[in-house]
Order: structure tokens, then sequence, then C-alpha cells
């Protein structure tokens, strides 16, 4: 009687903590589970001040750490429920409309632009696509000069792009707010953000300041892979 | 042949501080304000739009003159919306009108600040005065203006980001408690 009391009681206090234990492990397996559909910010391939004195680390801070970052949150929260739950990035920027497409094609051009620069820019493009450059544009400072007044033109909130369209050719074009040029069927190959929270701090109003620092961090190595899709 | 001018600024540069900063003024006033000023002119010339008014362009013109117009029409009526000596808070036939609509003041608050915050992109939010006389909210891109629809302004929110990211940075909404504090309801009122 007492060796089944003492069982007893020695099974008591194990029982709780096996649940305790499944409980855990059951808590755990639900976070995977989301955590396998949510997205998360991308890590930057450099610090945020490598781009100084170009593209200021506050910049950075607000645009990478807050902007693109509200994008992701966003994007999580909006398509909870819906269709696009277990949809890729590049699915849902192809497929989706209204807020859901507003922040996930913002998350797609940004992880695009923060991968196109390097501290250690060869100021010039390399490989085919400087022969393609050259061949579309004749010199890298006139394709340069193009891309520059496209960006100056571009009204209001959005994106200037060098693409590659569907006959290989490069053009120059410009998009609206989140708007992206797969959505057209070109391959973006460097995307230029235009909208004013990308230069405000360090420059203010001034657009052009801003264009002459960007061709400076341009990773030329990523755009020539971007090229060669 | 018309030439535009940028308005005076109605009250000192530094008069909205704490909630606009001088600095805010000298950019947005001082350099987007002008900028819009200059590019017209440039634009017109040769134009049909040539002689004609301000209000007429933002009518009848598109693409970069109908811009350029639209944000000099719109800039200069955003400053003539704010005063650093207003009352807070709206009254006589414009607070019962308000009231009639949104409940109340505060409600109305809430659905101005939500129609400002939730625009993506560039733009502004507007208070108008339907072709029935009655209120209504809306938000417009770019340059649009709410005139072209036959609407009268009554009172913006400028929410392209150079309105508020000095002093604010991303933060949208502590921009918009900066606004409530500057809205002239006497000249809301007015126009009303």
């Amino acid at each position: 009687m007492k060796r089944i009391l003492i069982t007893l009681f020695v099974f008591s206090l194990i029982i709780p903590f096996t649940n305790l234990k499944a409980q855990s492990i059951e808590k755990k397996n639900k976070v995977s589970v989301e955590e396998r559909n949510q997205f998360s910010l991308m890590k930057l391939p450099y610090s945020l001040d490598a781009l100084e004195p170009h593209i200021s680390k506050t910049t950075l801070e607000y645009h990478y750490g807050k902007h693109h970052k509200a994008y992701v949150d966003n994007l999580n929260r909006l398509k909870k429920g819906t269709e696009f739950e277990n949809a890729t990035l590049e699915e849902i920027v192809l497929n989706s409309k209204g807020s859901i497409f507003n922040n996930a094609a913002q998350i797609w051009n940004h992880n695009l632009y923060w991968n196109g620069f390097t501290p250690k820019s060869s100021l010039k493009p390399i490989g085919s696509l400087k022969e393609a450059i050259e061949k579309e544009y004749k010199t890298f400072e006139n394709f340069k000069e193009k891309f520059n007044s496209v960006s100056m033109s571009l009204f209001g909130s959005g994106w200037a792009w060098l693409v590659k369209n569907q006959e290989g050719k490069l053009e120059i074009v410009q998009t609206s707010n989140a708007d992206n040029p797969l959505r057209q069927g070109l391959t973006p190959i460097i995307g230029c953000d235009l909208w004013e929270h990308s230069y405000y701090i360090d420059q203010k109003n001034n657009r052009a300041a801003y264009l002459d620092a960007f061709w400076k961090v341009i990773n030329w190595e990523i755009a020539e892979k971007n090229y060669k899709k | 042949m018309t030439k535009f001018t940028l308005p005076a600024f109605p009250y000192a540069q530094d008069a909205l501080e704490p909630h606009i900063s001088k600095t805010t003024i000298e950019f947005h006033y001082g350099k987007h304000h002008q900028t819009y000023v200059d590019n017209l002119n440039k634009l017109i010339v040769g134009t049909e739009f040539e002689n004609s008014t301000l209000e007429e362009i933002v009518l009848k013109s598109s693409g970069g003159i109908f811009n350029n117009a639209a944000q000099v029409w719109n800039h200069t009526f955003y400053w003539n919306c704010l005063n650093p000596k207003s009352p807070l808070k709206p009254e006589g036939k414009l607070k019962e009108a308000i009231d009639k609509e949104f409940g109340s003041f505060e409600e109305f608050k809430e659905k101005f600040t939500t129609a400002s915050v939730t625009l993506f992109g560039s733009g502004w939010a507007w208070l108008v005065k339907n072709q029935e006389g009655k209120l209504e909210i809306v938000q417009t891109s770019n340059a649009e203006n709410p005139m072209r629809q036959g609407k009268t302004p009554l009172l913006v929110c400028d929410v392209w980001e150079h309105a508020y990211y000095i002093d604010q940075q991303n933060r949208r909404p502590a921009y918009m408690e900066a606004f409530w504090n500057l809205v002239d309801w006497k000249k809301v009122e007015e126009r009303y």
C-alpha cells in the first residue's frame, strides 16, 4: 500500500512535468509553422554605415530599419487568412493587388535595392552587362545620363529601373509607388528608389545629389548577375 | 503672358514651431513650392495655358503642366489652412455640419487621420464639400485636386514625405498630431 502511494506520489510529480514538456514542444511546433509562413526583413550584405559618405547610416536606419521593416510587418499581417498565406514573395508580387501588393512589392523592390549596393563599387559596369550597355546606349556616361533623366522626371513616389525586356534588350523604365517591372515581364537589373524617404535625410529636396551618390555605391557584380538571369 | 509667383508666406517661417519647424518650411515652401512655380512658368510658354489663371490650368491641363499647377495651388491652399494662433476646434455652422456628418469632431479627426496615414505614396488628404453640400473626406494621389471632381476644398493635409520627413522622419502619425495643432478652423469655416 505504502509502495503504491509512493508510486502515485512520484507520478503526480512527474505528470505535470511531462505535460509541460509536451506543451512546450507543441508550442514550439506551432511557432515554427507560423514562422514558416512569415516573411522576415532581409539581412544587409554590409554594415549600416558602410555606404557612407554617399548614403548615411541614419538614412539606412530609417530606410532599411523602419520603412523596409514596416512593409515586412504589414505584409505578414495582411496576408493572414488570404490566398497568399503560403505564397512566395514573387508570387504575391505577380498576382496580388491593393495593400498586399503594395507591401509585397515594396519588400521585393527594397531587397533588390539593398542587394545592389556595395561600399567597394567598381563604379563602372563589367562583363556582358558592360557590353550590352555600350551596345544600347553607346557609352556608360550616356546611359547614366538617360537613367538620371528618367529618375529626375518621375513625379511623386516610385522607382527607376534598368531592366532586360523579353527580347533580351536593355530598357530604362519608371514605375509609380510600389509598382514592379516583373509584372510587365521585364527583368530588373538595377532599381533606384525615388521615394523621398530614400534621400530626404541626406539631401533634402536635392534628388540630383542623391543620384550622384547612388552611382558611387552600385554593385556591378550583382547587376551583371541580374542581367544574366 | 502670365507669370506666376510664389505667394508670400502667410506668417513668419518659424511661426508654426514647435509643431512644424522653420527648417521644414524653408525646404517645403522655399524649395518645393518655389520649384513648382518655376516649373509651371517654364512649361506653359507657348501652350494654350500661357494666359490662363492658375485655377483654369488646374481644371483643364494634364501631364507636367497639371502636376506643377496643381502642386502650386495645393501648397498655397495648405499654407492657408494653417495658423499658429487658431482655435483647436471648428465652430458655428461648420461644427454642426461635422457633427451631423461624422458624429463628433473627435470622430471626424479620427477618420481624417486614417485617410492621411493610409494614403500609399505621395498625395493629399482633404475635407471637401460635395455638389450636394455634404462634407466628405477624400484622398488624392500626387498632385490631384478635388476641384476636378466638382468638389470644394475646405481643408487639406499634405502627406508627401517632404511635408514631414525633416521633423518626423517616417512617423506620419506624429506629423498628423502636429497638423491638428495648427488647423485654421476660422478659414475652414469661411470656405464652408
